[in-house]
């Protein structure tokens, strides 16, 4: 069992010079999850950049926000975009939606830490009890993100009238419902294009998000932890949760606040 | 038999409430921050200034979450700068890819 154990002291069976050092006090298996996030935290910090980019390279909506429609002359004002409700058809709530999935991933952040605490006590039925409330605030967050892409998709009753190059390379002008890769009702392409991108890369991160706190949920229950003798997969996969928290914070921001 | 197996050998330790407290304190923190983001867009006028603010306030909320979620402020020191130190690269990013935007901008319209 002791074998087995999370070893934070120096090794005896190693000099200084021979790897017996830690000076970095972790284990092997959470350092090498901290340097993962940092590599995906450039690869999601790339992304939103470049949102910033193309979207210095437009010109903002200059007129009231009564009078706003979409056009791929200008940026679109996010709180226009984002403003439906499911279930409340035709209703104007601005970032609500958004608003109440971002209220849904920082609780079950908050969840995730209660778990990992609850694993430092060795406490099995803490750490069940609040790793299943974390699954349940990352499937409902999946949910959610479902639900806008798919309106995002659809689209407005109305539609917009544009003009643009469609996929046969010829200009036309037409009434254009919801987005695509081409063409989209609410601003020029390039604003689905990285909405769907980031989005959709931060999706796919909560995605492997709940597969990992479904198999940590799953081994604590069983009793895994404790025969290995300690909890630390909770506090990795407790990292993971946290960065994906930690990168919607900076999608919630850009995308639809500024 | 099972069931024999999979009781807990390990010693359970007591909750430590001032902990858990300051979870909850964090977490109450964090949601009064994304409260008022909420207020201010649609109380202010869009601008250099509301954005500005926004983006403080986010790195405000990263650095609770890295610090008090993620535990990265209890981690060796050597550990905590060589996550935070690297990530000086993305001023330089943010930087030249804000000028590449804004020239583009200046060429296009």
């Amino acid at each position: 069992m002791s074998a087995q154990s999370t070893t934070i002291e120096v090794s005896s069976k190693r000099g200084t010079w021979g790897g017996g050092n830690e000076p970095f006090k972790a284990s092997y298996g959470k350092l090498m999850m901290w340097f993962f996030l940092l590599s995906d935290i450039f690869t999601f910090a790339a992304f939103l950049i470049t949102y910033v980019a193309i979207r210095v390279s437009y010109p903002a909506y200059e007129g009231s926000l009564e009078a706003f429609s979409g056009s791929n002359e200008y940026w679109p004002v996010p709180e226009l975009v984002f403003e439906a409700l499911p279930f409340l058809h035709g209703v104007h709530a601005p970032l609500v939606f958004v608003g109440i999935m971002t209220f849904i991933l920082i609780s079950s952040s908050v969840t995730m830490v209660l778990a990992v605490e609850a694993g430092h006590r060795n406490d099995r039925d803490d750490v069940v009890k609040w790793m299943l409330w974390t699954l349940f605030g990352g499937i409902t967050f999946l949910g959610c993100q479902a639900w806008e892409w798919s309106h995002f998709i659809h689209g407005t009753e109305a539609g917009t009238v544009m003009t643009y190059v469609n996929d046969l390379n010829r200009v036309v002008t037409e009434t254009v419902f919801g987005a695509n890769l081409i063409v989209n009702e609410y601003g020029p392409a390039s604003f689905a294009n990285l909405f769907f991108f980031i989005t959709g890369f931060h999706g796919f991160h909560v995605t492997i998000g709940v597969f990992l706190l479904f198999l940590c949920f799953y081994q604590a229950a069983v009793g895994e932890y404790d025969r290995r003798g300690h909890y630390e997969m909770v506090e990795k996969i407790g990292l993971y949760w946290h960065f994906v928290d930690l990168v919607w914070v900076f999608v919630f921001t850009l995308f639809y606040l500024i | 038999m099972q069931f024999q197996e999979n009781k807990s050998t390990l010693k359970v330790y007591p909750k430590d409430t001032e902990k858990i407290k300051k979870i909850w304190k964090t977490a109450l923190i964090m949601a009064l921050i994304t409260g008022a983001e909420f207020i201010m867009a649609f109380t202010m006028d869009r601008g250099l200034l509301l954005y500005f603010l926004f983006i403080v306030l986010t790195i405000w909320k990263a650095k609770y979450i890295m610090m008090d979620f993620m535990h990265l402020g209890d981690e060796a020191k050597p550990l905590f700068y060589s996550i935070i130190v690297p990530l000086i690269f993305l001023v330089w990013l943010i930087i030249a890819l804000m000028k590449e935007g804004s020239d583009i901008f200046l060429l296009r319209w």
